[in-house]
């Protein structure tokens, strides 16, 4: 076993090119995919870049998820989420049993059958938004036409959370997901964010709809501060990913115009250009990260108990060991098996459903607006290098 | 080829159905595997060893991996 000699590094957040993770990450996989990382609380841990290592300290369970054992490799997270993230229902921070029961009364709800019955519904939600944008005309910001309220609207019908609401809980989200967020805004947008979901969960119970909050409120044994974390997880998580990939995605499309034409007239590659995206652009910017709970050996690396491992899962989906040409985006190849929705138990829940509304909404974009360009300078697309999910702030476009 | 699935570890992520339909389905309750056909013909081998590599649990496995590599071959 080799002792760890690498110099620690810290976390590169910001990127070279747009698409790329930053270059660093990459140049550090190819030497030594699996190396000691300072983290800012002074704590010295790990920094995993290789896809093999990656996916198999995400498929570990003698590594952690609790955000109590857990050391952050950007200071400011580190602060903010100190004591937001401890509560009932926060079922992504929790380590089996108490995972797997939050898991299993959910799973059932976004099964890959459940989510093709959402299809229809989804179509017509994106025929709408592209109608809006047709009416209102050229040019158009696409994250607030299209990428955001789709997905947004989306998991607020699963969900049974008023549409009407989401100029509250959109802001409250992006405080969330920002890194220069202060503690305070932080604590504040969780604490009214959590105030708002609670009353939802109150009246779900008293007068329940047919939908999901409503479903768990009546059938399950969840107590009522479970169901409000649960309800908090599922709203961020639901509409902030997917709009991210839908305007990074469309973003990486225009400046790649031969994809763009993949996509848009060939239904059969839709399948794998979603894969595909998912891996090349991999919109989880910093982590995720896990702390071992006893000491471990990986490719001759020893992890000590204690010890936070942040695995760069953009890193990882480029490791040409898996995926050849790694820096192509490439429509066609079979790209499945990328990390961007994890691995292991805590693989993402409503990852069908993104899957979902990406197969539906970058095709029907293009075919809508088949002259669809970008209506500034490709380096004047603002990019969310200060945000945990990364993508683009603005996306303006016109056809 | 005979599939071995462990609902226990199963987390429902349906990564086992999306990557082949025509063998595994989804408990409506849970979300868990449900095999729809535990032994696929040869044809498949390929297909099914994608879908347990891509089971992010470890709740798929497969029976007797050397005989049935055998067993393709002779059909």
């Amino acid at each position: 076993m080799t002792e760890a000699t690498t110099r620690p590094v810290t976390l590169p957040l910001t990127r070279e090119r747009p698409f790329d993770p930053p270059d660093a990450l990459g140049l550090w996989r190819d030497e030594d995919p699996i190396r000691p990382l300072a983290y800012p609380d002074g704590h010295q841990g790990w920094l995993v870049t290789g896809y093999a290592a990656a996916r198999a300290i995400l498929a570990d369970a003698r590594f952690s998820t609790r955000i109590d054992l857990l050391h952050t490799p950007v200071a400011q997270r580190a602060a903010q989420f100190r004591n937001t993230l401890r509560r009932p229902g926060f079922f992504l921070r929790m380590d089996p049993p108490d995972h797997t029961r939050y898991r299993r009364l959910l799973a059932g709800q976004f099964t890959v059958r459940r989510m093709k019955g959402l299809e229809p519904r989804i179509e017509e939600i994106t025929r709408d938004h592209l109608d809006a944008m047709e009416r209102v005309g050229a040019p158009a910001d696409l994250v607030q036409a299209f990428a955001l309220p789709i997905p947004s609207l989306v998991i607020c019908e699963l969900l049974g959370v008023p549409y009407a609401d989401r100029e509250k809980f959109q802001r409250d989200s992006s405080v969330l997901l920002s890194l220069n967020s202060s503690v305070e805004q932080v604590e504040a947008a969780m604490n009214d964010l959590l105030d708002y979901l609670d009353d939802l969960v109150r009246r779900k119970r008293a007068e329940p709809d047919d939908d999901l909050v409503s479903g768990l409120a009546t059938e399950t044994d969840l107590t009522d501060d479970e169901l409000t974390g649960i309800t908090t997880l599922l709203l961020i998580a639901g509409h902030e990913t997917t709009a991210n990939m839908l305007g990074l995605g469309t973003f990486a499309l225009l400046r790649n115009p031969e994809q763009l034409a993949a996509v848009r007239d060939h239904p059969e590659v839709v399948d794998h250009a979603v894969e595909e995206l998912l891996r090349y652009l991999t919109v989880i910017h910093i982590g995720p990260i896990r702390a071992a709970l006893e000491d471990v050996e990986i490719d001759g690396r020893l992890i000590r108990a204690g010890e936070s491992v942040t695995l760069s899962v953009a890193a990882a989906n480029r490791d040409p060991e898996r995926f050849p040409e790694p820096d192509q985006l490439d429509v066609t190849r079979p790209a499945s098996g990328h990390l961007t929705f994890g691995h292991g138990i805590h693989q993402c829940l409503g990852q069908q459903l993104a899957r979902t509304e990406m197969r539906i909404a970058y095709p029907a974009l293009l075919r809508r607006f088949p002259g669809l360009r970008l209506a500034v300078p490709a380096e004047e697309v603002p990019m969310r290098t200060d945000m945990a999910i990364y993508g683009v702030h603005r996306l303006p476009v016109t056809w | 080829m005979k599939i071995i699935a462990n609902t226990g570890r199963c987390i429902g992520a349906g990564m086992c159905v999306l990557a082949l339909g025509e063998v595994f389905d989804q408990s409506e309750e849970d979300g868990t595997v449900v095999l729809l056909d535990p032994e696929p013909p040869a044809s498949m081998a390929d297909a099914v060893r994608r879908a347990v590599q891509l089971c992010p649990s470890g709740a798929l496995s497969l029976a007797e991996p050397y005989a049935d590599r055998d067993r393709a071959e002779r059909d």
